[in-house]
């Protein structure tokens, strides 16, 4: 369903992504799994027709995002790390306004919006503009958004940062759940380990833009000989501490506090 | 099409939504409206130009809706650092569709400010020589709509964060409108200042609503319409290229 050949990123002399080769088959769950600043972000913005490869192939569902960008979009649902919800609108509208430009009809949009609300409990709320969510509402509301025109495969990019452990459960078990009904393809990126290896089939570790192990969770604790994930995943990587750059995203908040009201 | 309604009807949407953008977008045009209006209105009068309040309410409107269409263009910018425009651009539609329902919407906004604005003036005592006209005013007011929001659009696409607002702001948005003769008649200004105004979009834009309203031309209509249109046209392109060139 994925497969990615020698995928190479580059900004300016910065190698994000290094070689990174690895198929997901259809109704699989696959995880990337990497400190912050491995390149989890970067690979799935390839993979989503969002950023350019600066060498190395790409196929989703036998496509190149590429070359047939827009047959790759309508086959896949992305959360993206960052939130992508129009804070004025409700989530109804939200969901509505995805509908539209997926193509999806009017009747189909009547009939699943109102259930993929209440699946992910956000039905109550439907009237409500999304700046009144909670992070795990809006997060809820993305993931339900993603799922709306029925895509062949999602992308999931840390889509549990920042929710409390009830919301993270419920999440999973969703996630869980329709790739089991739906056989959906999913794959997604966390540096949470027991996340990984609760849901994912195969796991890749990826650090530095490599990718330094993949397997299942069993396959992973053999090679390092370790007995939990989160230590096979440390002695892989090391445990030196990456920091985050603060992204203009943050300073743009901060402004922006400034002039709201 | 249906996407570009779509985009259209949330530009709409958000408009409604936020009655302070719309209270605080009057403030300016009332502002002007009262203290150049009256303030002026005296002199004006004695140097034989007749009534300033007639000759102002013109590019009060045509500033009305000059800054709400480069604000429409350049939310742009919020929309790509709050991340809905991600939400946008992944979705299987061209961009240029994109770029036409936020322009198509960004200008229907800055419409109907400017007809707020109509009515504002004409509670201050603005009366068009001929109302059977204002519908040309109308037309007018979308194509300085479709242009300023075509124009922002493709400043943000350059802007990648919240900096570039202010820059454009100061050295694009006040000088189009000071320069526009929007205060002043350009019939007897020194030659630069009227040449400077015939590099300005916005002049024709005004000279054409003067001309709606009050029936005296200073480019012509002809002129105002053609110069319109063949802008709007060239920022549309020219916003569309760089919208398609964004990349996250
Ligand atoms: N647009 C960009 N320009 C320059 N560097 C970038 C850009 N996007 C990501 N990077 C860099 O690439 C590396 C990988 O980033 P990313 O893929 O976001 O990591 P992850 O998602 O695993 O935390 C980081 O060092 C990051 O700073
Ligand atoms: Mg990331």
């Amino acid at each position: 369903m994925i497969s990615a050949r020698n995928l190479t990123r580059r900004f300016r002399d910065l190698v994000a992504v290094r070689d990174v080769s690895f198929n997901v088959k259809k109704s699989e769950i696959f995880a990337f799994l990497g400190p912050n600043g491995a390149g989890k972000s970067t690979t799935i913005k390839m993979l989503t027709t969002l950023l350019a490869p600066s060498s190395g192939s790409i196929e989703i569902d036998g496509l190149s995002p590429l070359n047939q960008p827009h047959e790759v979009r309508k086959r896949i649902g992305i959360v993206f790390q960052d939130p992508s919800l129009d804070s004025e609108l409700t989530a109804y509208e939200n969901m509505d306004f995805h509908g539209v430009l997926y193509h999806v009809p009017k009747r189909t949009r009547r009939e699943r919006i109102p259930r993929l609300l209440q699946v992910f409990g956000l039905w109550d709320r439907r009237n409500n503009p999304t700046k009144e969510f909670s992070g795990g509402m809006r997060r809820r509301l993305e993931i339900a958004r993603c799922l709306l025109h029925t895509p062949k495969i999602i992308f999931l990019d840390e889509p549990t940062l920042g929710l409390d452990p009830q919301t993270r459960h419920q999440l999973w078990a969703q996630v869980k759940q329709l790739n089991q009904e739906e056989q959906v393809t999913v794959f997604l990126t966390t540096h949470y380990m027991e996340e990984a290896e609760r849901v994912a089939d195969r796991i890749a570790i990826i650090d530095h833009g490599r990718i330094i192990a993949e397997g299942t969770t069993e396959q992973l604790k053999a090679t390092t000989a370790a007995d939990s994930l989160e230590q096979a995943f440390l002695s892989l990587t090391g445990s030196t501490i990456r920091e985050e750059e603060a992204s203009s995203l943050d300073r743009m908040r901060n402004m922006a506090r400034l002039f709201r009201r | 099409m249906s996407c570009i309604y779509i985009l259209w009807i949330r530009q709409l949407t958000r408009y409604v939504r936020s009655r302070s953008r719309m209270i605080a977008s009057l403030g300016q045009p009332v502002l002007y409206l009262l203290a150049l209006g009256f303030g002026f209105g005296p002199i004006f009068q004695k140097a034989g130009e007749g009534n300033y309040l007639q000759f102002l309410a013109p590019g009060v409107i045509g500033m009305t809706v000059l800054f709400a269409s480069m604000f429409s263009g350049i939310e742009l910018i919020w929309d790509r650092q709050f991340g809905f425009l991600k939400e946008t651009l992944v979705a299987p539609v061209p961009r240029i569709l994109i770029m036409l329902g936020r322009t198509l919407g960004g200008a229907t906004v800055a419409v109907l400010q400017g007809l707020i604005v109509i009515v504002v003036c004409s509670i201050a005592g603005f009366r068009p020589a001929n109302w059977a006209f204002v519908p040309v005013a109308f037309i007018y007011m979308a194509l300085i709509g479709i242009l300023f929001t075509a124009l922002g659009t493709a400043v943000a696409s350059l802007l990648s964060d919240f900096q570039g607002f202010q820059l454009v702001m100061n050295f694009l948005v006040m000088p189009v409108y000071f320069l526009s003769g929007a205060l002043y008649p350009l019939k007897n200004a020194p030659a630069v200042l009227e040449a400077i105004a015939r590099a300005d979009p916005l002049a024709y834009g005004v000279d054409g609503l003067r001309g709606a309203f009050l029936g005296t031309w200073h480019f012509g209509l002809v002129t105002d319409f053609g110069v319109l249109i063949a802008t709007a046209l060239l920022f549309l392109v020219v916003g569309a290229y760089l919208f398609n060139r964004i990349q996250l």
